[in-house]
């Protein structure tokens, strides 16, 4: 592609995956304890998101990348301190309080219009990416609503590799079961892509790349003005995944016995 | 699943987050060390904290692991800090603060690491301090980290001061290293032979060029200056063998041998001759003194980061104790709780975290002042020149013509419109600073590293047998006996107190700890459990113990505030540093709690956390007074001779005969009196008659009413036990163990 792609990753923020997280009810939404208080980081899913952009970035000339993120904004300015030293991005920031439990058609809504209002964005050279994922509470539907609202129908989720062909042309890795892929052709963008992990390592900080960087992020974060979120979902109750632990050791048996063994153990759940 | 409201009780509810540090330490409108804050965290979570713990630290050879350090700190524009940008840095302006948040993440995980890459500045620093224009461009240039497509590698520097026994050491001007002109043709500059051994040099191991301190061996070089060498100069350029150390292994040490011959330019600063005798522009002991005034300060910070990394692992350590006990089952006390069910095991633990806190305090107001002195020194600098000033003296002299403005300048109400005409004087105010500075860069490091290291025991403590493992989390006691290192290099304690005992005296700075006085008398009134009323009375006690000392004998009649008498001077000014720390954790609370409200991402959690800050200050403040109180009182008294049974003391007494005569007169009279002798001459078991402390009834009166203020400090450490038993942690550490 001669003038290079739009990239938009939508990439929201969630606490640091070692903190602990205890869910606690405030009002009748559930909220995590303490949440505005542990560190936050991007959300592992996105960032892969986000780092896979910079690189397709860098590699197809005249491309640009937009970082969308829907989050409380002193937080966000936080993250983007680490975020920013990653990869060159403009950041479009919408002060929302976005959590894991906040519902996915609002904050869909709320992106896609942040999205819509970009200036100088090009649609038809526009690669929506997002996680397909998250390690929040991962409703897992986010990306495709915003695909949804902006009409764009070439959707792929569960991206492991993106690849442009010769002619122009996407070819998309998705993540089916069993460690295989689908592998599907798309002619070209708009197109949604929900990222698993990518095929990238994280990028070490650079702090020219996080000061370059700042100098529209900082400005970007004042100005955002801060945005409700209509809540039209109900939670009768919720916890976190929980973790098992029970160590045996076993000896004398077959690989195909303890496997036997293991999914029984973990259909009980 | 709890409810919000369980939630909402106004304690410290998580460990203090980069927000609430930012503001704390004075940094939060500086994304630009916000940035680099995350990317040397990042190293030394990572590929520090991965070769710690795969056992890098034990070899004293220096390691391709752990060279690849150094293109890590490259990578994440540690190294490009010190520079200039138009030398390939990261920003203009002043460095000290940036270094002392760099020093502060890296040592969070390993000393040696920071030690590594600060001692590359150390060796640039007198060529940044006193270097000539084309010896800075030069050397920085070369030391500037490689931009992508460059084909070049960055060069190394060291440090080469101190030398082998009996030469340099604490004593630097007992300099061996000698320097001759071996060649000076006529029009042409001079080339000098430099003969230099050294000791416990650090980055000797790869360093491409060295600072190194001679002295003069030829009567046609005056004095002793610095001089740069480089590892392709003609002649003997030994690294000599690595330190068998037992600290601070991820960096390079080793005592080399240099005899090499350079050309006159590379004397650190320059020359001039003057009747064929080649003058250097500074002597070593002027550029040592403008290096280390600010890379001590530094040093200071990496103990205090060892401190507050020891509080996630101490807590995790003694809530986890015993768990997976048949008896400890979810929700007991001992599942739960685990050893921080014990009273004693929770106060060390907020102990060591006050420490942690005073401590940072301290060091990062000593960087902000050495950030804010630094353009003014230029700016005086050009003053000099313009004057045509030089020489140290001349220098001296010129400042000390505004040392009294300066001192009315302290003592002006804030709102006194004198203020802003004497501070419009630059000359003024830079003295005014600079005493500020000539205190808190030589209090950090001593105290931050001297006291910080016992405390380090401490902390190894808490973690019973595990501390002393190299399994132990947080790598606690490799920090413990790193810190030791910390005390010791760069000018170790003894140093360190020598220049306080000067420096602590200049009635500028005294000006400065009056009025702090006032201004903890201020803050106690508005902010009553910060402890900082107790501190204001151990300043007035700390202070009248000075000018008693200064104007007093002992008791053999020897003047008692005196350079030979380290015995009174040392103690003295261990016991301001006291004062200092806690005083700079106090207005760092305060600011937290000011600037705090206004930032959202601090709001939640913002009064929980301030209270938990203040207790600890209150907890700083009883410690650092009752060491101040302890230290006064055995200077003031302990130079008297304690009176003894023999006639001179004895006629001081009471007789029981003399007594049972005014018995009659007055009843009772018999048991207030102390000392009594009796009829037979045998006088009470003790060591002598009590002491008359006639002229120091001023300082027993701000002692007793000291022990008053620490009123209700117990419960402050109580509230703060509580807190620390409740808040919550992660579920692991962020670096690998
Ligand atoms: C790992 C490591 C790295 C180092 N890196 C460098 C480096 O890069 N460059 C460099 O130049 N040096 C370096 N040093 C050297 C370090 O700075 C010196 O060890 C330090 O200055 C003390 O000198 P010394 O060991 O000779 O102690 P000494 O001078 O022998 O002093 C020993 C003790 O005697 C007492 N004492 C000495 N003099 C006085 C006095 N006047 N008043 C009161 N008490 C006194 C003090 O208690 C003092 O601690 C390093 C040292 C180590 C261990």
């Amino acid at each position: 592609m001669s003038n290079g792609y739009h990239i938009v990753v939508c990439a929201g923020i969630v606490p640091d995956p070692l903190q602990t997280l205890e869910p606690v009810m405030s009002g009748s939404t559930p909220a995590l304890k303490n949440e505005m208080l542990l560190p936050a980081v991007l959300d592992p899913w996105a960032a892969h998101a986000l780092y896979e952009a910079a690189n397709l970035a860098a590699h197809a000339e005249g491309s640009k990348v937009w970082l969308v993120s829907a989050a409380p904004k002193s937080k966000l300015q936080q993250v983007m301190m680490n975020v920013a030293q990653k990869a060159a991005f403009e950041l479009v920031p919408i002060d929302a309080p976005a959590n894991g439990f906040a519902d996915a058609h609002s904050v869909a809504e709320i992106l896609a219009q942040a999205i819509h209002s970009i200036s100088g964005l090009d649609r038809s050279r526009l690669l929506l990416f997002g996680g397909w994922e998250s390690a929040s509470r991962g409703a897992g539907v986010t990306m495709q609503l915003i695909g949804e609202q902006l009409e764009i129908t070439d959707q792929f989720q569960g991206v492991d590799r993106f690849t442009v062909l010769p002619d122009g042309s996407l070819e998309i890795h998705e993540r089916i079961e069993g460690g295989r892929h689908l592998v599907s052709i798309c002619s070209g963008p708009p197109t949604v892509l929900g990222w698993a992990t990518g095929n990238l390592p994280e990028p070490r900080n650079n702090p020219q790349v996080g000061m370059a960087n700042m100098r529209t992020i900082m400005p970007a974060l004042q100005k955002t003005k801060s945005t409700s979120l209509t809540q039209n979902v109900r939670y009768l109750s919720v916890m976190p995944p929980r973790q098992q632990r029970q160590t045996r050791i076993v000896k004398d048996r077959s690989a195909e016995e303890i496997a036997a063994e293991l999914l029984e153990w973990i259909s009980q759940e | 699943m709890a409810t919000a409201s369980a939630v909402e009780r106004e304690t410290l509810r998580a460990l203090p987050s980069d927000a609430s540090r930012q503001v704390q330490w004075g940094f939060a409108d500086r994304y630009d060390l916000q940035l680099l804050v995350q990317s040397s965290r990042a190293v030394a979570r990572g590929p520090v904290a991965r070769l710690v713990a795969g056992g890098g630290r034990n070899s004293h050879e220096w390691t391709e692991a752990k060279a690849a350090l150094l293109e890590a700190f490259d990578q994440a524009g540690i190294t490009a800090v010190f520079m200039e940008p138009e030398e390939g840095g990261l920003f203009a302006g002043p460095k000290n603060f940036a270094l002392a948040l760099i020093a502060f993440e890296l040592a969070w995980v390993d000393g040696g690491a920071a030690t590594a890459s600060l001692a590359g500045c150390l060796a640039l620093a007198p060529i940044h301090e006193r270097g000539t224009e084309e010896q800075k461009q030069h050397y920085m240039k070369l030391a500037a980290p490689t931009t992508p497509g460059e084909d070049r590698k960055p060069w190394r520097g060291a440090f080469c001061l101190t030398e082998p026994i009996p030469y340099v050491g604490v004593d630097t001007g007992m300099l061996n290293g000698k320097i001759r002109i071996v060649e000076w043709k006529t029009g042409e500059e001079p080339i000098l032979q430099v003969e230099k051994r050294g000791r416990f040099i650090t980055n000797i191991g790869f360093a491409n060029f060295v600072t190194t301190a001679v002295d003069s061996d030829d009567e046609r070089i005056k004095g002793s200056c610095m001089v740069i060498l480089e590892e392709a100069d003609p002649g003997i350029f030994d690294r000599g063998t690595p330190t068998r150390k037992m600290v601070h292994q991820l960096s390079s040490t080793g005592d080399p041998i240099f005899n090499l011959r350079v050309p006159a330019s590379r004397i650190v600063g320059g020359y001039d001759v003057k009747d064929g005798v080649l003058i250097p522009r500074y002597s070593h002991s002027e550029v040592i003194e403008a290096v280390f005034r600010r890379t001590r300060v530094t040093v200071g910070v990496m103990t205090t980061a060892k401190l507050l990394s020891a509080v996630e692992p101490i807590i995790r350590y003694q809530r986890g104790r015993f768990r997976g006990a048949d008896t400890a089952t979810p929700g007991s006390v001992r599942y739960e709780l685990g050893l921080q069910a014990r009273e004693d095991a929770l106060h060390r633990l907020v102990d060591l975290w006050a420490t942690g806190e005073a401590s940072a305090s301290l060091g990062f107001a000593a960087a902000r002042v050495f950030d804010e002195l630094d353009p003014l020194e230029k700016e005086v600098e050009k003053l000099y020149a313009e004057r045509g000033i030089s020489g140290g003296k001349a220098k001296a002299k010129f400042l000390r013509g505004v040392a009294d403005e300066a001192v009315t300048l302290m003592q002006l109400p804030r709102d006194d419109a004198r203020r802003s005409t004497l501070l419009s004087d630059l000359r003024l105010r830079f003295v005014a600073l600079d005493s500020l500075a000539d205190v808190l860069c030589p209090a950090a490091k001593l105290w931050n590293t001297g006291w910080g290291a016992q405390m380090m025991r401490e902390a190894v403590s808490l973690m019973g047998g595990y501390g002393i493992t190299e399994d132990c989390p947080g790598f606690l006691g490799n920090k413990w006996m790193d810190a030791q290192l910390e005390a010791t290099y760069e000018g170790p304690e003894a140093v360190q107190r020598r220049q306080l005992s000067v420096t602590m005296t200049n009635p500028v700075f005294l000006a400065q700890f009056r009025e702090w006085i006032r201004e903890m008398r201020e803050v106690a009134s508005e902010h009553p459990g910060t402890g900082a009323c107790a501190l204001a009375t151990a300043m007035k006690l700390w202070l009248w113990t000075l000018d008693h000392l200064q104007h007093s004998k002992d008791a053999d009649g020897g003047r008692l505030y005196q350079s030979a008498r380290q015995g009174v001077t040392f103690p003295l000014a261990d016991a301001l540093c006291w004062l200092v720390a806690a005083r700079c954790q106090i207005v760092d609370v305060l600011r937290l709690e000011k600037s705090g409200a206004n930032d959202a991402s601090l709001a939640e959690g913002l009064p929980g956390l301030v209270k938990f800050m203040t207790d600890l200050c209150n907890v700083q403040s009883a410690r650092a007074s009752g060491e101040v109180a302890r230290i006064c009182a055995e200077l003031v008294f302990g130079y008297d001779r304690h009176p003894a049974w023999d006639e001179d003391g004895k006629r001081a007494c009471w007789h029981e005969d003399e007594l049972d005569a005014l018995e009659n007169l007055m009843p009772g009279i018999n048991s207030y009196a102390i000392d009594v002798i009796a009829g037979d001459g045998s006088h009470p078991a003790k060591a002598g008659p009590c002491v008359n402390c006639a002229g120091a009834s001023r300082f027993l009166s701000l002692h007793a009413k000291l022990d008053g203020c620490l009123t209700g400090s117990r419960l402050a450490k109580d509230r703060a036990a509580d807190a620390v038993s409740k808040m919550m942690i992660p579920e692991a550490l962020d670096y690998p163990a």
